[in-house]
């Protein structure tokens, strides 16, 4: 194992990362991959509380987390890292032609996104977002917790919100 | 504005928790109608936040109950308590901490009360 999970997921650290899927999954450590956080040591505390202690939390901008991905490959724990968007997540597939599945988390209801499924909401150019970031060979799914299905792309972008 | 001057706290978790829990204290005391519920089902971070902030605005109440340390709501509450808005947070709740508020208790009381209900219940095994 090492960092083999690339989730977007608008709420960042939380529930389903630190429980949902740290604990099944045995988790060693998150790359927390945003600029805002990064930038604002009261926002890496904020994070820091909410992971258990032998879970190890790691911040970075798009440009450090690059540099730095043959480090976190190397180690031995099972990883996560997370995004708050699809373009931060887009840019870090850009440099790393070895990343090769993003896992959407979740993307919830803001002002102009609609429902595709109940916990991914998007607008027409997150959608275009995707399907640019697939055409790259990024093969993009969608599923929550560990114990629900991973849905590909294309049943993402014709869901209703209801699955 | 007018507040809810009967609700004293929030409730705050993941899909039906809040209300969940809030039915089992009515059940218990009949005194459900001093909480007020919030999800964070289907909500991006910024609208859990305003969630809350609306749902003590209205009420009047500075205590927040939410379910898990490490979930939204209770990462949405902490930022506002980051930010100096006088919020007590109680999270990890079960449902004799809520109940010992709702009986008048304060929320460390409350808490330790909670803490003192956690057992782990072992009988012999036969063999």
């Amino acid at each position: 194992m090492s960092l083999e999970i690339f989730r977007i997921d608008d709420r960042l650290i939380h529930g389903q990362v630190v429980v949902g899927w740290g604990q099944p999954c045995g988790l060693g450590f998150l790359v927390l991959v945003d600029d805002a956080v990064v930038g604002s040591e009261w926002e890496q505390e904020l994070y820091r509380m909410g992971v258990p202690p032998e879970m190890d939390v790691f911040f970075d901008s798009v440009d450090s987390a690059a540099t730095r991905m043959a480090e976190y490959r190397a180690d031995g724990r099972p990883g996560l890292l997370l995004t708050g968007d699809i373009a931060t997540m887009a840019a870090l597939a850009a440099r790393l032609p070895e990343l090769r599945t993003v896992t959407i988390g979740g993307i919830h209801h803001q002002e102009g996104r609609v429902p595709r499924l109940r916990y991914v909401f998007l607008t027409l150019a997150e959608e275009q977002q995707l399907q640019a970031l697939a055409a790259t060979g990024v093969t993009v799914l969608a599923q929550d917790v560990p114990s629900g299905a991973a849905i590909p792309l294309e049943d993402v972008l014709s869901g209703d919100g209801t699955r | 504005m007018t507040t809810n001057s009967t609700v004293r706290a929030v409730v705050a978790g993941h899909g039906t928790f809040a209300v969940g829990i809030i039915s089992a204290v009515d059940q218990i005391t009949g005194l459900g109608d001093q909480f007020v519920a919030v999800s964070n089902s289907g909500l991006a971070p910024a609208a859990i936040e305003e969630q809350v902030r609306n749902a003590l605005a209205s009420s009047g109440a500075t205590v927040v109950f939410t379910d898990l340390p490490a979930g939204s709501c209770t990462m949405a509450v902490r930022r506002m308590t980051k930010l100096g808005a006088g919020i007590t947070l109680v999270t990890g709740v079960t449902l004799p901490t809520l109940l010992a508020f709702a009986l008048g208790a304060d929320p460390a009381e409350a808490v330790a009360r909670g803490k003192e209900s956690l057992l782990l219940i072992e009988s012999p095994r036969v063999p």
